[in-house]
């Protein structure tokens, strides 16, 4: 084999896996075979802050001071401090809930424990991690190494780094259920669902939840509706509720980069309320599809080395000494 | 001055110390300031001539007319007589029948254009109001006749303010608030069941002192008492803020005092002063929250009487301003300063001198070596 | 051919100096960073996690440092072997700035003292492009000090050492531009993950490691011209031009192929409105094209590549353009939502700014006092 040969034979080989990534595409993953998620309407959200409460108590973190004047928890966003937040969308006079113009509406913002998710895929230590049945995302502290790709790596910005910490650690919803907690394994629901007055956050397995998501969008303003609380496979109340706004027919979180098993209705757009251009692939699936394209398990870097090793030999032994 | 308070005291059976402690009381609860107070002290000592009031009954219980009696700092039915003259009312009135409604007729003509009315309960108006008739008349004619003259109109309770119970569904009687049946006049709105006495006693005192209304909102309720809501004031809304609730009547939250919405408390959507000023004068926390129940909406036309009792409530605080972080709002965020910008851009200038330098050293030699 | 040689001479310049100001100024503030945490020093947050620390000291760093693989594929996979003269100061330049690179990810990586679960089998996550990344630039700097240790090893004198490793050496340069290629196009692979992140000029699937990987190879060349150039200047030596325009013709032919595929990706993507949607991202592009555009122009006329004067010139636009485009990619156009944005702050940049007058010292106490550079004849 000569060097005009090898090159050929490479380029060939690199022609072949772009062709294959094609038809050898890691497709999104499934969701989970029982999971668990929550919906959040927001057109049923009051702004009471209770999950935010509630999510501090729980899983045991500080408050946000924003400043002198406001001496109680006000976080702006997500951080190391704050895994769940209330955020507002305002337009113009705001004074109607739920519509865009002139309006105002609600939006929390916490982990949407994607069905693919991103940061799991990124994550060179397995610091991310999938529940294989609940598709629950936990983040392990012991494994992590703080590159923070998974925040890149995340269409939501979710994880967050302790940036004020000298031995800082990275934080994300973990649906109550991480170690020490685990309120799902002991058979109870998210902190954030069992507190909401009105259900706004709903608890749940995502089949029923979604099937609760589009019966909800299709209503139309003026319908009266009963809305469950804290678990949908086993609420604790009821509560009637005149609808004031449309929904928007549209349930983020059906596949939006393959899904998440947060789901989130509105009466308002979604880009309005926040929610990044995703198109139904996953980044994941993109990415990994990348990589096991280019490596195939390694099995290209092992050829291309042998070829290298040969013709270094080769060219070295012709050259001589240096 | 001094003077005028001695008759006073003698005339109203109160001491002068307790007599302005009540008119700086009631100035504080219209958020005026001690100078008014005084005002107010002098309007009532010194009375031209007392305004003439005529006070009409409709669809009620009686209700604010027992709230009134009950308000006791000081011994408020003297005051109330003593300040006004109540020349027609039929719970309080000593005579009856004809002899009195020939009193009220009198009284209107003579004090045409000066007189208050207050009315207390709904008007029906169905079948041409014939399911309230006092004196072979129906209470829309006495309504209407009475408001033709009067110098202010206050409607005192929720059924004289908007309907009340008997406006709720299906209001068989057709029953109004007064302001409907009055088209073009403004009618003060004094709601509640029953309504708080000091509303409406703070009303009056600022038309006797100042001789006009207080500020009203859009519903005309004196602003000073329905300018905010119940769940503003609530000394529960720490629970609500916090998460706290009770989710059925005894249980553990319930006992410790928690937020009452997941019961169906009204407060977020109810705009009174109750939590402030509470009833009966015992303190303590005497009102409905207080003592564990959920607030009603009675103040509120559309949610008293209206909405079913324990369905939640629609919460209106978050008008903004409210601190609520917009969806752009971040926790930390680094925008260029000068400083960074300087030094990024030493940075690149020091690599782009350096090869400067280099390429101008360069040129000395380069006619030697360009052998390509 | 002249053998490579210990320049001598005096350490302590005044510039030499100057670069320890530097240096001392970054360790006062690694030394905040190490105690009150990172936020303390970076402007990094929740919606930018990599500032300049990650973007420049390891993604453009380590393509800085590709002269050493430049070189190696044309000597070895090309057998050019007339630029072996070439090729140890090239190694020294790739060596310390991928440790540097590495130290730089050392830095930035939060938890730092855990990074040894990246080694560990049981962690690793082999779909993660970070976990390829680490390990490969981990094990290239090994493979880097074992291919530039002869140069140690003659100044010790121990020849026996040396001709034993010169035996097996063939197998590190093998791995050498084995692991580059893998890596460099890896680091293009992290834009993929970042999804909508990454403005649409820059985001592209199946294209970002080709893209990446012949920018980082004409960075290599570029970085070779440039430092010999400077180092020719800065120590007196002989003029290699002959040598270096013939790198730069290389240069044009890569540069070419990665135009076209960049463009052509771009058109086929129906992306080629905002080039000219004339607003931040339009005008980064714009500038970013020419950068790669000057090069080419040069480097194609044989003329101008014969001017050492020019040349140089070519090799920082060339560098400028590379490094435009990893910092447009990874932080100027990048954009995680509504709110977020990034400048790395004043202490930040001192600390790049130390790392990089730290490796030119280091770069400069090596090549006096080990055989890297070649005397001039006359000296």
């Amino acid at each position: 084999m000569d060097r005009r040969s090898f090159l050929k034979g490479a380029s060939v080989g690199a022609a072949a896996a772009c062709v294959s990534t094609v038809a050898e595409a890691r497709p999104n993953l499934e969701p989970a075979p029982e999971a668990l998620g929550m919906l959040y309407d927001s057109t049923l959200c009051i702004g009471c802050k209770a999950c935010v409460a509630a999510c501090k108590e729980a899983n045991n973190m500080d408050p946000v001071i924003s400043g002198d004047d406001l001496q109680y928890d006000s976080a702006k966003d997500l951080s190391g401090d704050t895994l769940n937040v209330i955020k507002i969308y305002k337009d113009g006079t705001a004074e109607v809930k739920d519509h865009e113009e002139n309006g105002f509406a609600f939006e929390k913002r916490s982990c949407m424990h994607c069905v693919d998710p991103g940061c799991v895929s990124v994550c060179p230590v397995t610091a991310m991690r999938r529940d294989p049945l609940t598709g629950i995302v936990t983040h392990h502290t012991d494994a992590c190494i703080g590159c923070r790709t998974c925040m890149g790596g995340c269409p939501y910005n979710v994880p967050q780094f302790e940036y004020d910490e000298a031995f800082g650690r990275i934080h994300k919803c973990q649906m109550c259920n991480q170690a020490g907690l685990e309120r799902i394994s002991k058979g109870g629901m998210t902190a954030c669902a069992e507190v909401c007055p009105t259900g706004a956050t709903l608890f749940g397995p995502r089949t029923m939840l979604l099937e609760e998501a589009k019966r909800r969008t299709n209503l139309k303003g003026g319908d009266t509706y009963h809305y469950p609380r804290g678990d949908i496979s086993k609420p604790e109340s009821f509560h009637e509720k005149d609808l004031d706004a449309n929904y928007v027919n549209h349930v983020w979180g059906e596949t939006e980069a393959g899904g998440t098993n947060v789901l989130h209705i509105s009466g308002v757009s979604f880009d309005k309320l926040g929610m990044p251009p995703l198109g139904d692939r996953s980044y994941a699936s993109q990415s990994e599809t990348l990589q096991h394209t280019i490596y195939k398990g390694m099995a290209l870097p092992a050829v291309a080395l042998a070829g290298l090793t040969y013709f270094v030999k080769r060219n070295k032994d012709k050259d001589g000494e240096e | 001055m001094k003077g005028d308070f001695t008759t006073l005291e003698k005339r109203l059976g109160v001491s002068r110390r307790d007599f302005l402690k009540y008119c700086t009381g009631i100035a504080a609860s219209l958020g005026l300031s001690t100078s008014d107070a005084i005002a107010m002290a002098e309007a009532v000592a010194k009375p031209k001539k007392r305004p003439v009031v005529i006070w009409l009954h409709g669809q009620e219980c009686t209700g604010p007319t027992e709230t009134l009696l009950r308000s006791e700092h000081p011994t408020l039915e003297r005051l109330i007589l003593e300040m006004i003259s109540l020349e027609y009312h039929q719970t309080l009135d000593t005579g009856a029948g004809h002899q009195v409604e020939h009193m009220k007729e009198l009284s209107m003509k003579e004090n045409a254009g000066k007189y208050l009315l207050v009315v207390e309960g709904a008007i029906p108006t169905k079948d041409g109001g014939v399911y309230c008739k006092i004196a072979g008349k129906t209470m829309l004619e006495h309504t209407v006749e009475a408001a033709e003259n009067a110098a202010a109109i206050i409607a005192f309770g929720s059924c004289a303010s908007w309907g009340g119970v008997q406006s709720a569904y299906p209001n068989p009687t057709g029953a109004q608030g007064t302001q409907s049946v009055l088209p073009g006049k403004t009618v003060v709105n004094i709601p509640g069941c029953p309504p708080n006495p000091y509303n409406f006693l703070a009303t009056v005192m600022h038309f006797l002192t100042f001789g006009s209304l207080p500020e009203l909102d859009s519903q005309n309720r004196p602003k000073f008492a329905y300018g905010r809501l119940i769940h503003e004031n609530c000394e529960r809304r720490p629970h609500f803020d916090a998460g706290r609730f009770a989710k059925e009547f005894g249980d553990e939250g319930h006992k410790k005092g928690y937020c009452l919405y997941k019961l169906g408390c009204k407060g977020p959507e109810t705009y009174s002063n109750c939590p402030a000023v509470e009833f009966n004068d015992i303190g303590g926390g005497t009102w409905p929250i207080g003592v564990g129940h959920p607030c009603f909406g009675c103040t509120e036309e559309g949610v008293g009487f209206t909405k079913p009792l324990f369905s939640l409530a629609d919460v209106k605080t978050h008008t903004p301003p409210n601190a609520f972080p917009e969806i752009s709002d971040r926790e930390e965020t680094s925008n260029v300063t000068a400083g960074a910008a300087a030094v990024a851009g030493a940075a690149v200038g020091a690599i782009v001198g350096g090869a400067a330098m280099a390429a101008k050293k360069s040129g000395s030699s380069d006619a030697r070596d360009s052998q390509d | 051919m002249s053998k490579a040689q210990p320049l001598g001479g005096t350490i302590f310049t005044p510039f030499f100096m100057a670069m320890m100001v530097l240096f001392a100024i970054s360790v006062y503030f690694l030394g905040v960073r190490f105690t009150e945490g990172m936020g303390a020093v970076a402007n990094i947050n929740g919606g930018y996690p990599w500032g300049i620390w990650v973007v420049y000291d390891v993604v453009i760093g380590t393509a800085l440092a590709c002269g050493g693989y430049a070189l190696a594929i044309t000597i070895y996979l090309f057998n050019k072997g007339q630029y072996h003269p070439l090729m140890r100061a090239a190694l020294l330049a790739s060596l310390l700035g991928y440790a540097l690179g590495g130290i730089g990810a050392f830095i930035d990586m939060g938890r730092y003292w855990q990074f040894y679960n990246l080694l560990l089998p049981w962690h690793m996550n082999f779909n993660a492009v970070m976990l390829e990344v680490g390990l490969c630039v981990a094990t290239y700097i090994l493979v880097l000090v074992i291919e530039f240790a002869p140069a140690f090893l003659e100044r010790i004198g121990a020849t026996g050492l040396l001709k034993a490793l010169n035996k097996v050496l063939f197998l590190f340069i093998a791995l050498g531009i084995l692991l580059p290629t893998m890596h460099q196009s890896s680091l293009g692979s992290f834009l993929v993950a970042m999804g909508y992140k990454v403005a649409p000029l820059w985001q592209t699937v199946y294209f970002q490691p080709v893209l990446a990987l012949l920018t980082a190879l004409c960075m290599g060349f570029s970085i070779v011209i440039f430092e010999a150039s400077m180092s020719k200047v800065a120590f007196k030596l002989d003029d290699e031009t002959h040598l270096l325009s013939k790198l730069g013709k290389i240069i044009v032919g890569i540069l070419s192929v990665y135009l076209v595929i960049r463009f052509a990706e771009i058109l086929m993507h129906g992306k080629f409105g905002y080039i000219f949607a004339g607003d931040k991202n339009s005008l980064l592009f714009i500038m970013e094209t020419v950068l790669f555009i000057i090069p080419i122009v040069i480097l194609s006329s044989q003329e101008k590549r014969n001017n050492p004067k020019v040349l140089i010139w070519a090799a920082v636009s060339m560098l400028f353009a590379g490094s435009l485009y990893r910092f447009n990619a990874f932080l100027l156009t990048y954009d995680p939502g509504p709110g977020y944005s990034y400048f790395p702050s004043v202490s930040e940049i001192m600390v790049t700014v130390g790392i990089v007058a730290f490796e030119i010292m280091a770069y400069i106490v090596l090549v006096k006092t080990l055989p890297v550079l070649h005397k001039p004849k006359h000296a």
